[in-house]
């Protein structure tokens, strides 16, 4: 893939041509969310404007054209990520949504009348830390380290024991960028007999996965971190674990039988989808799963490479400014702080520059005090960036020792 | 350098912030409070001595970005010799006009901690 091709694609993403403050946008809030490309935001044109109606109940053919889309994109998104079937996919708002629907429910079934211990990691988004903390006292929250560098300290391995009955871990870290050996934590977990998930928001959208590979037992991510829109994401579960889980939400669709006094529950995933769903979400992600694949996956994890040897090169040239996530193997997430200069102040200035990068804690508390910050500011990659845009961080970077004098 | 941030980092706004003033801590302070903004950290710490219900001594201190840093070295300035009274009726939008600088939408928040910890100083005061 040339250069060429990678700044074509750039015609499929409307929003990037714009200007602010009459200055060309420079994306690079990505592990935020991400932009959508034009046959993503078409498919829900179409959707919205010939096949909208409510799915599984309609008897007609508007509502079973509804069914039938909103099905074919759970099979798509089966296959995409290699679950075994598309009954392993069970629609959610986002990653947030889907762990904290495995809190609440596995959190019934294994903390209710019993102690035992979750094991998270420092690298740990707030939506992968809180919904646990619901289940506490019974269940005791145990942290793994994170090292300088941004890697896990792997010794945590041993703190694994009989007694823990989850390990809940990140598949990419939003801060330092890093991507924890999840296959090398899955069978320690298991043999020690925990139930092992994953958090795939900062994974999915940027590498091949196989769920197979990863040997975990759940994962969940978001639609809009890879080209869908807001509010769809993905939880994934064997389909023995999810059968075994009681519901999270009650409602309709998620049931066989009600009366007055009790009810069954429908077959997975229905069970856990109850009410009216976002139906042209699925649709949006799936057009969005189709546009990837397209592109291919590798070819996509070898365009962010480039473009992060690009930023790794600014961020060694540059005095003064600390980069959070130093490993060799890393992500296209560079978060980093100029001198004393706090990041607001950071991104106020690459704003002036028509950059837009995120600032504050990232969700990620735990770990702005492991690396002694309140907060850093975060440039994100994803592979419609182009090598200019990189370059435009150090412009930011010298703009901000200007201002400040650093 | 764009005019805008030119506008909002001035030279005055950047000696205020390289310079704090009322920087510091009062010991015998009669309110003290402190509050912080989750979004980002910005943490004041703020500290007033009042005599004859009037403002006589104020300090603060913490950590944050420039414009909280900056707006809380103007509101400080700003509340010596006012009485109990007027400090409770100070609005943001006032706050806002000290600092002199365009304050866009997603930095009010940093502008009005400051007032927000003055606020609070007050209601415990008032109890």
């Amino acid at each position: 893939m040339n250069e060429d091709f990678w700044l074509n694609l750039r015609n499929d993403f409307p929003i990037l041509s714009q200007e602010f403050k009459g200055k060309k946008l420079v994306y690079l809030d990505n592990a935020a969310t991400s932009q959508l490309p034009k046959p993503v935001i078409e498919a829900l044109m179409d959707f919205y404007s010939t096949k909208n109606a409510n799915i599984h109940r309609g008897v007609y053919s508007l509502s079973e054209i509804a069914t039938e889309q909103y099905e074919k994109s759970r099979s798509n998104v089966a296959s995409f990520i290699g679950a075994n079937s598309p009954e392993e996919i069970v629609y959610v708002r986002g990653a947030t949504e889907g762990l904290n629907l495995l809190a609440s429910s596995l959190g019934k079934t294994m903390f209710k009348d019993k102690k035992g211990k979750i094991m998270l990691t420092m690298l740990e988004h707030h939506s992968n830390i809180v919904p646990w903390q619901f289940l506490q006292p019974n269940a005791e929250l145990i942290y793994a380290d994170v090292k300088e560098d941004g890697d896990l300290d792997y010794s945590f391995l041993d703190y694994i024991d009989n007694e823990t009955k989850i390990v809940s871990i990140t598949g990419a870290s939003n801060v330092t960028a890093v991507f924890p050996d999840i296959k090398r934590i899955s069978r320690k977990a298991h043999e020690m007999g925990a139930i092992v998930i994953v958090d795939g928001a900062q994974l999915i959208p940027h590498k091949a996965v196989n769920v197979k590979d990863l040997e975990c037992d759940f994962l969940v991510f978001s639609g809009h971190k890879m080209l869908a829109p807001t509010g769809i994401g993905v939880l994934w579960g064997k389909k023995e674990l999810l059968e075994s889980l009681p519901p999270y939400m009650g409602g309709g669709d998620m049931i066989k039988e009600v009366h007055l006094h009790e009810s069954t529950w429908n077959n997975v995933p229905y069970k856990f989808e109850a009410g009216t769903t976002n139906i042209a979400g699925p649709i949006g992600l799936s057009k969005a799963i189709d546009y990837l694949q397209k592109i291919g996956m590798k070819n996509i994890e070898e365009r962010e490479k480039q473009l992060s040897k690009v930023a790794m090169e600014i961020f060694n040239r540059e005095e003064d400014v600390k980069l959070y996530g130093t490993t060799k193997e890393r992500g296209a997430i560079f978060s980093f702080n100029i001198g004393k200069v706090h990041s607001h102040d950071v991104s106020t200035i690459f704003d002036s520059l028509g950059i837009a990068i995120r600032a504050g804690h990232h969700c990620a508390q735990p770990l702005m005090e492991r690396f002694n910050v309140t907060s850093m500011a975060r440039a994100s990659l994803y592979f419609y960036n182009t090598v200019s845009e990189v370059m435009m961080i150090e412009e930011g970077i010298k703009k901000v020792k200007k201002v400040f004098k650093v | 350098m764009s005019e805008e941030v030119n506008d909002l980092y001035t030279e005055i706004f950047m000696e205020i912030y390289s310079n704090p003033h009322n920087f510091g801590v009062l010991e015998d302070a009669d309110l003290i409070s402190e509050d912080s903004n989750p979004l980002c950290g910005d943490k004041i710490n703020l500290y007033i001595k009042i005599k004859d219900n009037k403002v006589v001594e104020v300090k603060y201190n913490g950590k944050g970005c420039a414009i909280s840093m900056v707006s809380a070295s103007l509101l400080t300035d700003h509340i010596k010799g006012m009485s109990i009274e007027q400090l409770k009726e100070i609005k943001p939008e006032e706050v806002i006009d000290l600092l002199k600088v365009p304050v866009g939408a997603s930095r009010i928040k940093c502008a009005l901690l400051p007032l927000v910890v003055l606020r609070k100083a007050l209601k415990v005061y008032s109890n």
